[in-house]
């Protein structure tokens, strides 16, 4: 059977965001930053407009926003003894908000459906190469700061006192994350990116011993929910960005009744 | 002893010469001035021991010292290079992270070997143990194992006797006094007891936000500074209960093997 290119296009996509939104949502995961994940998304949404309004490049406009927000993000979170939830609210829904009125007024005819709940079919075989290069590039960054990163998850004086550059990694962090929800953006749309980093992460966290092995099988488990959540929408023309995520909250659930089971079963031995 | 500010100078300097100083350092949180004035210097192979009540801003200070925060006045200078080993007072980790004491302790070092650490810290059965699952105690001592594999030339620690007993507590201070003698490692630590304390360190530093008094272990607690801020009425209410058990425990609480032991459990 052969492949129509424009699913291929759209399936390589797809996994190359869920591979490497398997390792960065183990971090997520790690450091609460599920909410931040949310903020940044509605960034995405905000540099839409402002895409539309310049009249530049929308994928560029939308990378830029979410690296703006990203840069607040990590200002907000230098005082880490500050209640900030209040803040992050405010700065997430402002941006969604204000992504959806400008993009209402700037007259033009888009789908504001596409982008709050992806429209991947629409992939073309240039944003394939894009993706499948930046993904690349975040994993092979991943790859090096690895075993420091993990260091500031466990402890932030720690990493520092032992001469981490503790802000340098943070920000790392959060700017891979802010480049890969702009481009899962066109996956899942802007309200399901949060579910692609921490629930493909929370389901491996159930199977794994070690932070590797989590980082592995969550983007193991993405790539899972991508093959499943497309062939639902080919053969029974559900939304593809949906379908993926309702996909990898089946295999949550697969993987704690696992989890449960074998807890069980050594326990009675 | 009578000055209630420390100069640099005050300290007798050893032909090992200084590995940390601190001049002047004045540190605000948000408009409260948490430490004042702080001056005062450490050697290698000395140890220098940090008391004062809550709040008197002992982890601060030191977090100011290995550069974890930095003063708003002041100078902290450390010899260059130098290598220290931290322990924080407590550490949280995230249970979503599945981590093994193991793979904690071998987290980003080059080398990787912690044989020699594990084994005088007596943490070899806690290695396959999930970090999250460890107690205070044992979470201590593997963050002074993880603080010893970096061999470093000045250890700090935060509170190393929190959540220890007594017993425990004293075996921890043995163990520091030889790590100093063989590293030949300053060591600088915070303890609210000045009362066990005491045996194995050089100097001590009384601590209320600025240094109340400081010297030799004998002249502090006999310094009307240090009984002013630890109230020699709460001195009464406390007796310390001297008791002798035909048996000893180590610093997990067991019993130790040999030890004379009368309360058989059948």
């Amino acid at each position: 059977m052969l492949i129509p290119d424009f699913l291929l296009y759209a399936l390589l996509s797809a996994l190359a965001i869920a591979i490497t939104a398997g390792p960065l949502g183990a971090f997520v995961v790690w450091q609460r930053l599920a909410y931040f994940g949310d903020t940044l998304s509605h960034g995405a949404l905000l540099g839409v407009a402002f895409g539309l309004f310049a009249g530049i490049n929308i994928t560029l406009a939308i990378v830029i926003c979410c690296l703006l927000m990203a840069t607040a993000l990590l200002i907000l979170m230098r005082n880490p003894n500050q209640g900030h939830d209040a803040m992050l609210g405010l700065l997430s829904h402002t941006a969604l908000a204000a992504g959806l009125v400008s993009i209402s007024l700037s007259g033009t005819s888009v789908d504001i459906f596409a982008y709050l709940f992806g429209d991947l079919l629409t992939t073309t075989a240039q944003d394939a190469w894009l993706i499948l290069g930046i993904s690349l590039g975040i994993i092979i960054l991943l790859v090096i700061f690895w075993q420091p990163m993990l260091l500031c998850v466990i402890d932030q004086n720690l990493a520092k006192a032992e001469g981490i550059p503790t802000t340098l990694m943070k920000a790392l962090l959060l700017f891979c994350i802010a480049i890969m929800v702009a481009f899962a953006m066109r996956i899942v749309g802007v309200l399901l990116i949060t579910a692609l980093l921490i629930i493909p992460a929370s389901s491996s966290r159930l199977l794994s011993r070690t932070p590797e092995m989590m980082a592995f099988l969550a983007a193991i488990i993405g790539c899972i929910a991508v093959l499943g959540g497309m062939a639902s929408s080919y053969w029974y023309d559900t939304p593809a960005g949906p379908s993926i995520v309702l996909f990898s909250s089946a295999l949550f659930l697969l993987a704690f009744s696992a989890k449960k089971i074998i807890d069980y079963t050594s326990k009675r031995r | 002893m009578q000055n209630t500010r420390v100069n640099a100078h005050a300290m007798p300097a050893k032909q090992d010469g200084t590995i940390l100083t601190l001049q002047e350092v004045t540190l605000r949180y948000d408009n409260v001035k948490v430490l004042d004035n702080i001056n005062f210097s450490l050697n290698a192979g000395q140890i220098l021991t940090i008391i004062g009540p809550n709040g008197a801003g002992k982890s601060s200070l030191i977090k100011t010292a290995i550069g974890l925060i930095s003063p708003q006045a002041g100078k902290v200078i450390k010899k260059p290079g130098l290598r220290i080993g931290y322990m924080p007072q407590k550490i949280s980790i995230n249970a979503q992270l599945p981590l093994t004491t193991r793979r904690f302790l071998s987290l980003n070092s080059r080398k990787a070997d912690f044989s020699d650490a594990v084994k005088r810290l007596d943490i070899t059965c806690l290695l396959d143990t999930p970090i999250q699952g460890l107690s205070g105690g044992e979470m201590q001592r593997v963050l002074l194992a993880r603080a010893l594999m970096k061999q470093p030339e000045l250890l700090v620690l935060d509170e190393p006797a929190q959540g220890v007993d007594v017993v425990g507590q004293a075996e921890l201070y043995h163990l520091l006094g030889e790590l100093r003698d063989e590293l030949h490692c300053g060591v600088l630590l915070v303890s609210h007891d000045l009362h066990i304390v005491m045996a194995q360190t050089d100097h001590v530093l009384c601590l209320n936000k600025h240094i109340c008094c400081h010297g030799e272990p004998e002249s502090v607690s006999q310094h009307p500074e240090y009984l002013h801020l630890f109230d020699p009425k709460a001195a009464d209410d406390i007796a310390v209960y001297t008791h002798d058990h035909d048996h000893s425990h180590d610093m997990h609480g067991d019993i130790v093997k040999g030890s004379k032991q009368s309360c058989s459990h059948p």
